[in-house]
């Protein structure tokens, strides 16, 4: 036996082996684990949708322009839910590119590095606020505020939700196009000023093209979260089923209209049980849809340079 | 001939000037946006301190909530949230550490590895009330658990798992490979470089993402919400340590709780003015807490940034 082989034999060395093996399962554990959330969430969602969607055609709950699952003449028209959520995060979108388009540049292109390093903690902060404040805010602070400028404008409403929407995924949406924008190469920026251009025009002519694909994920991303985010619109854009077409009216999201549902007591197994994860699935399918589309542009600026 | 060379000059003149004018008008137009966005955030501090801040005092963090707005105070709601978040640390940090770890350090480059990695980032994006469906599907009435402590501490553990995910790729990802090497050099295994070399190089910088994954755990309303926790709770866990033997017991992980978020959204939902101003007082003490968590890990990320450089 060769003094490789014997020491390759010690006890002492086979324990080491042992855990690191062991360590190695339980970590690749770990890391699987996270396929296995997603596999339940798809998981719960269906089987515990299956009951609504055994009563309720799939045509009805497309098409119905009502949806009033509690009333004695009940009906299951998503279009209500979905129509509400699309105007607040549309609302939210409006706010929110413009003022991350700006905000992005100016980090990435015009503020020195020492302001940079201030502003994003604050930022940061921006982002670390609980949405629940946020809700405080918008129902009790901006909606009162907002009354004595906007003729018509309800105490739930769609519009001041929106707007702090927005403000909500500035932080999120900045941080990721400005990460895009600083991966675009430096020789870029220097030939653009070579050609003689301004900061400005070096920005919407090299820069935001350069990383467009980057600054689209940042936007489809912001976009699903405030699909997905709950609690603003449920404190402030109240929790009545409403398809309108006026913002300043107020109108449940998808999300409000699950929190309204899980305030009361919700008999396991009900058909209203089981409308909250039927909406909640269409609301899954809409933010997986949004995350994967920013999730492979996000990775092809990063493969492009 | 020269005065040709001057129109010319001072035509580029002009035009230098003019990009100078962009470039300042530009600049402007972004630092009015910035103080815009931080005006907002200002107000809403404000708001919230003008609001409530005259209602925080010992009598308001040692009573319980009440039907009579003046007497209500948030002790069960505090207490519920520190319960909630042991029970988030002690699952998403070694959970997301270990994913981290493997997928950084282990991984081999293929089919599987990339599916988890698209798994997690598309799990960052999940609406957190889905996890509240999750959690009431499969935690409550699956394993039939019920609206516990221990079920709030998962579900929020689950949510902010790709953070400390994340968090510590990069921090991984920033320890030199010369460390690794020589690790190995010197002949430790796998596990042994991992656990006396990366790790406790990585550490401040999985530290930092533990802190704002808990951070937004602690105001997260939406799961709690859905799992049915929203009910009116006035009294507190059996303690978690007792002066009698076994000192230690886990019947607080079976008990009801709430928390503080859901206390706030619950005295914002009453009509009343006086329960807002409790609702206020909530928001301040929330805001302190997730405010402080941030400010730590930004400023241990700035001092390992200082580390790195030097």
């Amino acid at each position: 036996m060769s003094e490789y082989q014997a020491l390759q034999a010690s006890p002492f060395l086979r324990r080491g082996r042992i855990l690191a093996a062991v360590m190695q399962a339980l970590l690749f554990a770990s890391a699987a684990l996270s396929v296995l959330i997603t596999g339940a969430i798809v998981w719960v969602l269906v089987t515990e949708s299956l009951p609504f969607f055994t009563q309720v055609p799939i045509w009805d709950f497309l098409t119905d322009l009502q949806w009033t699952p509690v009333f004695t003449d009940a009906h299951y028209g998503i279009l209500p839910l979905l129509s509400a959520t699309l105007w607040a995060a549309g609302i939210a979108m409006l706010v929110a590119t413009p003022l991350g388009l700006i905000l992005s540049i100016y980090l990435s292109e015009f503020a020195r590095p020492s302001v940079r390093e201030v502003l994003k903690p604050i930022l940061e902060m921006l982002a670390a606020v609980p949405t629940v404040v946020f809700g405080y805010f918008a129902l009790l602070f901006l909606t009162p505020l907002a009354k004595q400028f906007i003729p018509g404008l309800e105490g739930f409403n769609l519009l001041i939700p929106g707007i702090v929407l927005g403000i909500m995924i500035l932080p999120y949406v900045v941080s990721i196009s400005e990460d895009a924008m600083r991966a675009v190469p430096m020789a870029l920026r220097e030939a653009a000023f070579g050609l003689g251009m301004s900061r400005v025009q070096m920005a919407f002519s090299v820069i935001i093209p350069g990383a467009f694909s980057g600054v689209t994920a940042a936007y489809l991303l912001g976009f699903s979260r405030a699909v997905g985010e709950t609690m603003v619109v449920a404190i402030a854009a109240g929790q009545n089923p409403n398809l309108t077409g006026d913002p300043r009216e107020g109108a449940a999201t998808i999300t409000a209209y699950i929190v309204q549902m899980s305030l009361g007591d919700l008999p396991h197994g009900s058909l209203v049980y089981s409308t909250i994860f039927a909406v909640g699935l269409v609301l899954f399918v809409i933010t997986l849809i949004f995350n994967l589309l920013g999730f492979f542009l996000r990775r092809r600026f990063r493969e492009a340079y | 001939m020269s005065g040709e060379a001057d129109l010319e000059h001072a035509a580029t003149m002009r035009l230098v000037r003019a990009k100078r004018v962009q470039d300042l008008v530009f600049g402007v137009i972004g630092i009015l946006v910035l103080i815009v966005v931080m005006g907002l955030l200002v107000t809403l501090v404000a708001d919230l301190l003008i609001d409530g801040v005259g209602r925080i005092s010992p009598e308001f963090l040692t009573s319980f909530p009440s039907r009579r707005a003046a007497g209500a105070g948030v002790l069960s709601a505090w207490i519920g949230t520190t319960l909630v978040m042991l029970v988030t640390a002690a699952i998403a940090v070694p959970l997301g550490v270990g994913a981290g770890l493997y997928l950084e350090e282990y991984a081999a480059k293929n089919i599987l590895t990339d599916a988890i990695e698209i798994n997690v980032s598309n799990l960052a994006g999940v609406p957190s009330i889905i996890y509240g469906l999750l959690a009431l599907g499969f935690f409550v009435y699956g394993l039939n658990l019920g609206q516990t402590v221990l079920v709030g501490g998962m579900v929020l553990a689950l949510l902010i798992l790709p953070i400390v995910i994340v968090a510590t790729r990069e921090a991984l990802r920033a320890v030199p490979s010369g460390l690794r090497e020589s690790a190995y050099g010197i002949g430790a295994n796998r596990w042994q470089v991992m656990w006396s070399y990366i790790l406790p190089s990585a550490r401040p910088g999985i530290l930092t993402g533990a802190i704002v994954g808990l951070s937004r755990a602690i105001g997260e309303t939406a799961p709690i919400i859905t799992i049915g926790a929203l009910t009116y709770i006035a009294f507190l866990p059996p303690a978690p340590v007792s002066a009698t033997p076994p000192w230690i017991n886990f019947d607080w992980l079976n008990s009801p709780f709430t928390v503080m978020p859901i206390q706030m959204f619950n005295w914002i939902s009453r009509p009343q003015a006086a329960f807002h101003v409790n609702a206020a007082a909530t928001g301040v003490l929330l805001l302190g807490m997730t405010l402080l968590m941030n400010g730590f890990a930004i400023y241990l990320r700035y001092r390992l940034r200082r580390l790195v450089r030097t």
